[in-house]
Formats: C-alpha cells, structure tokens, sequence
C-alpha cells in the first residue's frame, strides 16, 4: 500500500506560527502508524504570502490535502481518512 | 508545548504581525485600530470567548501590549489609533515588561477547596477536624466547605482518607516562583511589581494567554525607518531557534533594516574568562562557592527576594554587557536593541545605558514575517567575530558552568559545578539554604539558570527545546574551545 505523505512546512512564517512544535507532536505519530505514514519537512508551500494566510499557518499537507492551523488532531483525522480510502 | 499554548502564542504573535503590517502601511494609527475588527469581522465565527465584542475587546487588549502599553492603566475610551500616535512619541519605554489583560481572566475561577461527589459520608469525618477555621460542615450526607471561612489551606485535602477533596489552582499564581502575581477581590490577575522577576512563567501558563509582554517593536522600528543606525545585538539561544543557518541570521537582520549584527556570545567569551578569575579568586580566599550571574531572572530574584545569596554571585557582568560595550566603543551613537529568548531580560536593559531596546524572538519573528522574509533565501555570512564554542553554548543549561571550566586556570579538577536547572519554589529554598549556611555540599560552582533548559527554553522562544538545544550545540562545535591549548 502507498504511504500517506505527511508534510510539514518549516518555512519562516510556518516555524513563527509554531510548526515546530506541532512538528514534534506528529512526529510522536511514527509509532501509532508505523510503517503507513511517512514525515518530512519541507520549505515554505508558498501559502502563507496570500494576504491574511499567515494567521492560519503552520500549513501541514497530508497527500494532497491542505491543512491550516494545523494541530495533532487536526493531521490525526486526514491521516484517517486517507488511510481507510475516504 | 501543547495545543492550548500554541493557540494562544498564535493568536499573540498574530496580533503582533499585524500590528508591525499596520506600522509599515499608509496610515499606521487607523489600521492598528482595525486589527480586532479584521480579526473578528461582522458575523465571524466566534471561537474563543461569549462573542465577538468580547472576542474583539480582547484583542484590543492585545495590540495596547503589543504597542508596549500598560494594559492595565488603559481607560477603555482612547482608540487604538490615538495610542498608536502615542507610541511613536514615546521616549522611553515601559519600565514592567509584563502587563495583563484582565477581561481575560474573567472566566477564570479563583483558587478553591471542593468536597467532590466522591465524599463517601465516613463516621469520622477527618475532614472537619483537620480544618482549624471551622469551614467544613456536614450537610445532607456529605461534607461541605464554606467559601467565606475557608483559607485555602489545604489541611482536609491530605487528610480524606479517599481524596475525595480537591484544591484547584489558578495557573498563573501556581507558576510564579516568588508570589508575585495573584487575583484580586475581582477575580483579575495582578502584578505586584515590587516581587516579580520578569520571568515570564505566568505567561506561558495562562490558558487564556492574558499575560503580555509590552513589546518595544515598534520603538525599534520607528528607530530603523528614521535612517538611525540601529545595531542588533543577538542572544546565543537565537540559533536554536530560527529557521535557517547561523550563517543566515545576519542577513534577515540586515533586510530587517539593522546596520550590524553582533553576537552576544562574542561577551560570553568575556564572562567566561572574568568568572573564572573571580572564582579562582574566591576559592583562595576561602569562599565555599559561588554563583554564576549572567541570567536576568536570577538577578532580579537575588535583588529582590534573595539579598542574602548577593555576596556569593560572581562579580562578572553578563555576555550582553560586555558585547553592548563593546559596540558603544565602536559605534557610540548607534542605537542597540538585543535581541532576546526571554522577558526578563527586560530588566537588565533597562539598567543599562549601553543597550537602548530588547526585542524577543516572537517580536523578531513577527516582523520577519510582516516584512515577507523567507529567511531560508538569506545569504550566508559569517561573523567578524569568532565567537568560542563554549560561549555559543552558553544558552544552554550547564553550558556557562562549561565555559567557566573552560576557562579555568587554577588547580586541575578544582571546579565543582552544581546546575540549578530552573526556578522553582524548591531550588529558590535550596539556593537560600545555601546563602544561609554558607554551605553547598553538592559543589563549588552554581551555575543558575531561571528556566528549565537553558536560555533556550525562554519564554519567547518560537522552536522546540529538544531541536533547538541541536542546533545550539551543532553551532557550538563549529567553534574553537576557550580550553584548547590548556591541556
Ligand atoms: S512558511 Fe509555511 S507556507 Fe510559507
């Protein structure tokens, strides 16, 4: 089966928005999924310079989905649904 | 960090960019007063508070700290936009650095005793007997405290066979160190500015993120936009926590508007060798230890609560007096903002003619991203100055008890670090036993740090402790040691 692709952006306003810590909380996420989810950390998406986009940031993307505001739950939920095929 | 405290950082450091944007655009005054209306527009959600008046009041609160205001002296009648007037006249900035939004605390409850549901009724009732204000009376099967005779002390909550009695805290009360801050007969959380340290642990346990610190951004960059030559001086902790190579950091700063970038580790090679002599000093003239003296919390701590601790704290200035000194030398009218990991730091630049303003990493943060700098894109130069490893690693913890070692040249093995990993109730007691006893059994040399980690773990860090202490140390070892040539 294909691994769901979890991206986290490290860019400036990603990191001042806190990405690194939800960054760590995901990262907790390796031992619940093993080998069904993989993380990486990438540079800025280029979504945080649209207007007011930095107030939703840090911007996690699982797959193909955006998620703004992102928080553990938040990523948990995508992860889910990617993974039984929604 | 959990998900309640980063909401809350994001919401301040929201209200931070967009006040830096407003400072940056036409009409500065008007567009800092609409930052609650664009926040929470007309029929937007509500996601915080009862609503969106409530919601926009708060940070209304918000931007005044952010303005670098005393949130508590505001009269409610003065618009944003006369106040962001005000801070550009401003002189001299607050001398508090922390200010709290009191609207906020409203639905935070007072500390209290609670006989739960979990009271099984029992015949001896130790409940009532433990408690020497006669607040516990026993009503329809259960026990139940009076809140007007109840002090708060705790005594029936250890003595319910069943713990069936709870104490809740308020979390800003439970988090200072020094009791410095507590709710009033209104239920808002005050300062008493006599006994706080400016630690800034208040801030980060507010679940409501009421307490600020009054920022002096804007003095910076009304300072930068006038053409002054301003002069960044940078906290070692800054490399741990920003997105980019150390090489990178001056280069986002130049693009900020600063004229030059110094590394205050460069005063951290000074400290290092001056607290060495002094301890070297010490030890021959019979003193039992001594205590480090670079971190501002402590210094405030040993001023205010802990004078008597004042004869064993090393003489050596901190890493940011040597390095604003030396700047002054070179460039005696620039202006000098430090840039800074923590609140309390706040303090010492006040005290000290040699650096005009502090900014913390949320405040450098914000503006980065008001500016739309990707710092990953910055250039890369390196320092003038090459600063030591142990100097580079001075904000972590043990890392300026390393640098003394380092730096030691007395008697091999001489040197007995003890690492106070952080102010709390316990190691303030500890520290004031030692004082008190002229004794430490443990070791020699006390090296204090106010938070937990190093100065890496400042309150106004943006990364994580863990990514942050690798960074700080990958940089570090790219440095000479101050001990090479020792051995
Ligand atoms: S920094 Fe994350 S999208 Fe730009």
């Amino acid at each position: 089966m294909e691994k769901v692709k979890v991206k986290i952006c490290e860019g400036t306003t990603c990191f001042v928005m806190g990405g690194q810590a939800v960054k760590s909380m995901i990262s907790t996420l390796t031992e619940k999924y093993k080998d069904k989810i993989e993380i990486s950390s990438v540079r800025c998406f280029g979504t945080c310079n649209k207007s007011d986009s930095f107030s939703k940031a840090p911007y996690v993307m699982v797959d193909d989905e955006q998620i703004s505001s992102a928080d553990l739950e938040k990523v948990i939920a995508v992860i889910e649904r990617k993974l039984n095929n929604e | 960090m959990n998900n309640s405290e980063l909401e809350t950082k994001r919401l301040k450091r929201e209200v931070l960019i967009r006040l830096i944007k407003a400072f940056l655009s036409e009409d500065f005054p008007e567009n800092t007063r609409l930052i609650p209306y664009e926040m929470r527009p007309k029929y937007s959600e509500v996601p915080f508070r009862c609503c969106v008046y409530k919601e926009r009041g708060i940070l209304r609160a918000r931007t005044l700290a952010g303005l670098g205001f005393s949130i508590e002296d505001d009269d409610e009648k003065t618009t944003l936009a006369t106040y962001a007037k005000k801070a550009l006249e401003r002189q001299r900035p607050d001398p508090n650095p922390l200010t709290v939004v009191e609207s906020a605390c409203h639905s935070c409850q007072a500390a209290r005793v609670y006989v739960t549901d979990l009271c099984q009724n029992c015949v001896a009732r130790p409940c009532m007997n433990s408690c020497r204000f006669g607040a516990i009376s026993h009503v329809n099967g259960r026990s139940v405290i009076d809140p007007e005779k109840c002090k708060k002390c705790g005594m029936c909550v250890a003595s319910c066979p069943y713990g069936a009695i709870i104490k809740t805290v308020v979390p800003c009360e439970n988090a200072c160190p020094v009791g410095a801050i507590a709710k009033d007969e209104h239920g808002f959380a005050r300062i008493d500015t006599d006994k706080c340290i400016s630690c800034g642990k208040c801030v980060s346990a507010c679940p409501f993120g009421a307490v600020h610190a009054k920022s002096q951004v804007i003095d910076v960059l009304r300072k930068i936009k006038e053409g002054r030559e301003v002069i960044a001086l940078i906290a070692p902790a800054l490399m741990g926590h920003i997105p980019c190579k150390p090489e990178q950091i001056q280069d986002a700063l130049l693009k900020i508007g600063f004229s030059k970038v110094y590394e205050v580790a460069q005063g951290a090679d000074i400290t290092a060798t001056t607290e060495a002599k002094d301890f070297k000093e010490r030890l021959e003239n019979g003193a039992p230890f001594m205590t480090t003296s670079c971190c501002a919390g402590y210094n405030e701590l040993v001023k205010k609560h802990l004078p008597e601790i004042k004869p064993y704290v090393s003489d050596a200035h901190t890493p940011l007096y040597y390095t604003a000194e030396i700047v002054k030398k070179e460039h005696p009218d620039a202006v000098t903002v430090f840039i800074s990991p923590c609140f309390a730091k706040r303090r010492e630049v006040l005290d000290n003619p040699n650096v005009n303003h502090l900014i913390n990493f949320e405040e450098l943060g914000a503006t980065l991203i008001a500016l739309g700098i990707e710092i990953d894109t910055c250039e890369e130069k390196e320092f003038e100055y090459k600063s030591s490893k142990e100097a580079r690693e001075f904000a972590l913890t043990g890392g300026v008890a390393n640098s003394v070692v380092a730096a030691w040249q007395g008697e091999p093995g001489a040197v007995k670090p003890v690492i106070v990993n952080g102010l709390d109730k316990t190691s303030i007691r500890d520290l004031r036993l030692y004082a008190k006893t002229g004794q430490c059994q443990a070791g020699n040399l006390i090296e204090v740090m106010c938070c937990p980690g190093g100065c890496i773990a400042g309150n106004a860090c943006l990364g994580t402790l863990k990514d942050a202490f690798k960074k700080v140390k990958d940089y570090g070892e790219q440095g000479q040691s101050l001990g090479k040539g020792k051995e």
